[in-house]
């Protein structure tokens, strides 16, 4: 088996955020980055394949400088080696233009399997999965709660709304988008962070890729984050309990017309 | 090194990272994340109790916490010195019980049968230590032997095929879960020599000591040696003198200097958090100037703390560090600690004192680490005597 996985840098969940000076991202400086919560979940479903079935697992993470750390703590974990998309000209970047980035690597490579993590923490967009089996024109399953590898096939639980479940195959290679508490991901032992200095970490920037910016216009853009604005007050009603169930009858068929 | 956008996780305002290698880094990442993923959880039952939480023993292994320092070919992953403390400091920064326990089996246990072991002694137990299947334990301190070890009085005794050892340690951290001690004693010529001492020995016991307020989550034991015989082939060949038994707290006092530091960013950390979420007259208490002089009381000494221990790493690393300079860091970075805890202690009001937060539990612990592996005051007289060239004790 050759697996891909890929691998987001996100700020770590409960950082405090604050909206930067254009209003269209966040201030960075003082914020820990991780890796995707989704996506530590796909590296390790990838290494428990590699450890049941042989083979190869590959991270891929495009980022600024700082997301060499989880392409680093993904060797470490026991990832086989590391592509790095670093140019800050990736910055930017919708999920069409970066699939079409990851796709004129992977044409190169043969592989298996494509995992990656449901969604961004941070865009939440959960599109470049798809958008990326679209272009390398793979089969692709999103939201995977269990795996089973057959000769020649991958078998998926795949998770749908309202509690139910669809058990889908597809044949390789294929392109799976995980669920958060699909295994149990591992941490890096200080054996695995001692073997990751010897692992080939390929270094790929706009230029290698020979693609130009127009291909890579945007077809969407965050015009505007903001931090959820609080438009609802809660009010007390005070008094005797006749008076308070009176009132609270009141609010609820006059003012919330549930009743 | 690292650039400044790979940094370690919690207390960094000196911008150490930027001392770090990408390694040294994520094993401070890992540490951090198996502490808080398999530690914090479990610490609070565990103190309360008064039980070490052995069920992380093979985790510890798997992670190659056990013996980190010590070459691959017995176990080892071969960390350099810096790598350790920060690996020390994560763990302490859960429980000063859990840090002891590595550096016991470590710097007390793992360092003299790799410095003083036999080839066979080092196969046998070292490998299987790493992985936490055998665990071990130092027996060095007496009831009445503590600061003054040269005055030790358990006796080894030569016998046709051995030595026979009668005497009694205590205060030895893991005693009564340990597959071996590493026991020093003294011999007819007045050498004191290391021996490997295993449990099943006849003569040997381990009764637990109970009732501690500090180190909770961590065995204390006594240790009673009733003639115990002891085979040649247990006897750590290397070490002959009391100079041995002290290059293993050097190594030991030096995992604590480390430690220490992150139990002080535990209470730190907490501290910060609880002082800018309390709200009294209308305010966060972070908002007032006695609250903020705590704060940046801890956050100044946490800081001058990491600088000196990170120093101290990169000597040790080039093999120039001078146990004085060992004393100095334990002595400090210790005391530093439990005025931390203390601040943070005053810091969380009536919440300083309940083990929903972790200062008290800290707190407890520090007042362990204050005392053991040298008392601050001996580190004092250690220091005194280097730099006045005259000795106070002795």
């Amino acid at each position: 088996m050759k697996i891909f996985v890929l691998i987001k840098q996100v700020a770590a969940q409960g950082s405090v955020v604050k909206i930067d000076g254009d209003g269209r991202w966040v201030e960075e400086t003082n914020l820990v980055f991780t890796a995707n919560e989704s996506d530590n979940y796909a590296l390790e479903e990838a290494l428990l394949m590699k450890e049941a079935h042989g083979g190869e697992v590959v991270v891929c993470t495009l980022g600024p400088e700082r997301a060499r750390q989880v392409v680093k703590d993904a060797l470490a974990k026991g990832a086989d080696r590391a592509i790095f998309f670093r140019d800050d000209q990736f910055a930017d970047l919708d999920s069409n233009a970066l699939g079409e980035v990851f796709a004129r690597i992977l044409r190169e490579e043969e592989f298996d399997l494509i995992l990656s993590g449901l969604q961004a923490d941070d865009t939440g967009e959960a599109e470049l999965g798809p958008i990326l089996a679209q272009k390398l024109n793979l089969p692709h399953v999103t939201m995977v709660v269990e795996t089973e590898l057959p000769d020649g096939v991958i078998k998926v639980k795949q998770e749908l709304e309202g509690g139910w479940f669809r058990f889908v195959e597809a044949d390789l290679p294929a392109l799976l988008t995980i669920q958060s508490g699909i295994n149990q991901p591992r941490y890096a032992s200080l054996k695995g962070i001692m073997a990751m200095k010897k692992k080939e970490i390929r270094e790929i920037t706009m230029a290698d890729l020979g693609i130009t910016a127009a291909e890579l216009s945007a077809m969407q853009s965050i015009t505007r984050l903001y931090i959820p604005e609080k438009i609802k007050e809660t009010t007390f009603i005070e008094g005797s309990a006749e008076e308070i169930a009176t009132k609270l009858v009141d609010v609820l068929s006059n003012e919330a017309k549930v009743i | 090194m690292g650039d400044r956008s790979f940094r370690i996780r919690g207390v960094d305002y000196a911008d150490l990272s930027t001392l770090l290698s990408d390694e040294e880094i994520l094993i401070q990442h890992t540490a951090r994340e198996f502490v808080a993923g398999e530690v914090l959880p479990i610490i609070n039952g565990h103190h309360r109790h008064e039980t070490f939480p052995g069920e992380l023993i093979p985790r510890l292994g798997e992670m190659g916490f056990l013996g980190a320092t010590i070459p691959a070919e017995f176990g080892g992953a071969e960390l350099g010195a810096v790598a350790y403390g920060l690996l020390n400091q994560e763990l302490e920064r859960g429980d000063s019980g859990l840090r002891s326990f590595v550096s016991v089996q470590t710097a007390l246990c793992m360092f003299p049968i790799f410095t003083y072991g036999s080839e066979e002694q080092k196969q046998r137990w070292l490998p299987a230590m790493s992985r936490g299947e055998a665990i071990g334990c130092f027996g060095l301190t007496e009831p009445d032997v503590g600061s003054n070890p040269k005055a030790l009085k358990t006796r080894a005794v030569r016998t046709t095929d051995g030595w026979r050892l009668t005497g009694t340690k205590m205060w030895i951290t893991n005693g009564s879960i340990a597959d071996l001690a590493i026991v020093w004693a003294r011999d007819e010529q007045d050498q004191i020599r290391g021996f490997i001492v295993e449990k099943d020995f006849n003569g040997f016991s381990a009764p637990l000591m109970k009732g501690k307020f500090s180190l909770r989550a961590s065995v204390t034991s006594e240790l009673v040696l009733d003639g115990v015989v002891v085979p040649d082939a247990n006897v750590l060949p290397g070490a002959v003198g009391l100079s041995a038994p002290l290059s293993c707290l050097t190594q030991a006092r030096y995992s604590i200097a480390w430690g220490v530091i992150g139990a002080a960013m535990a209470c730190y950390e907490s501290s910060l958090k609880y002082a800018s979420e309390r709200i009294q007259f209308g305010k966060p208490i972070a908002s007032f100037q006695l609250t903020q002089e705590k704060l940046v009381w801890m956050l100044t000494e946490i800081t001058k703390a990491q600088l000196l221990a990170h120093q101290l790493g990169r000597l040790k690393e080039q093999g120039q560090l001078r146990f004085q300079q060992v004393s100095l860091a334990k002595r400090n970075n210790v005391w530093m600690a439990r005025e931390c805890a203390r601040l943070a202690r005053e810091l969380h009001g009536a919440n300083g004192i309940i083990d929903e937060y972790p200062v008290m539990r800290h707190l407890m612990n520090l007042e362990a680490v204050l005392t053991y592996e040298g008392t601050h005051e001996m580190h004092t007289l250690i220091i005194g005597e280097d730099i006045t060239g005259i000795g106070a004790f002795d």
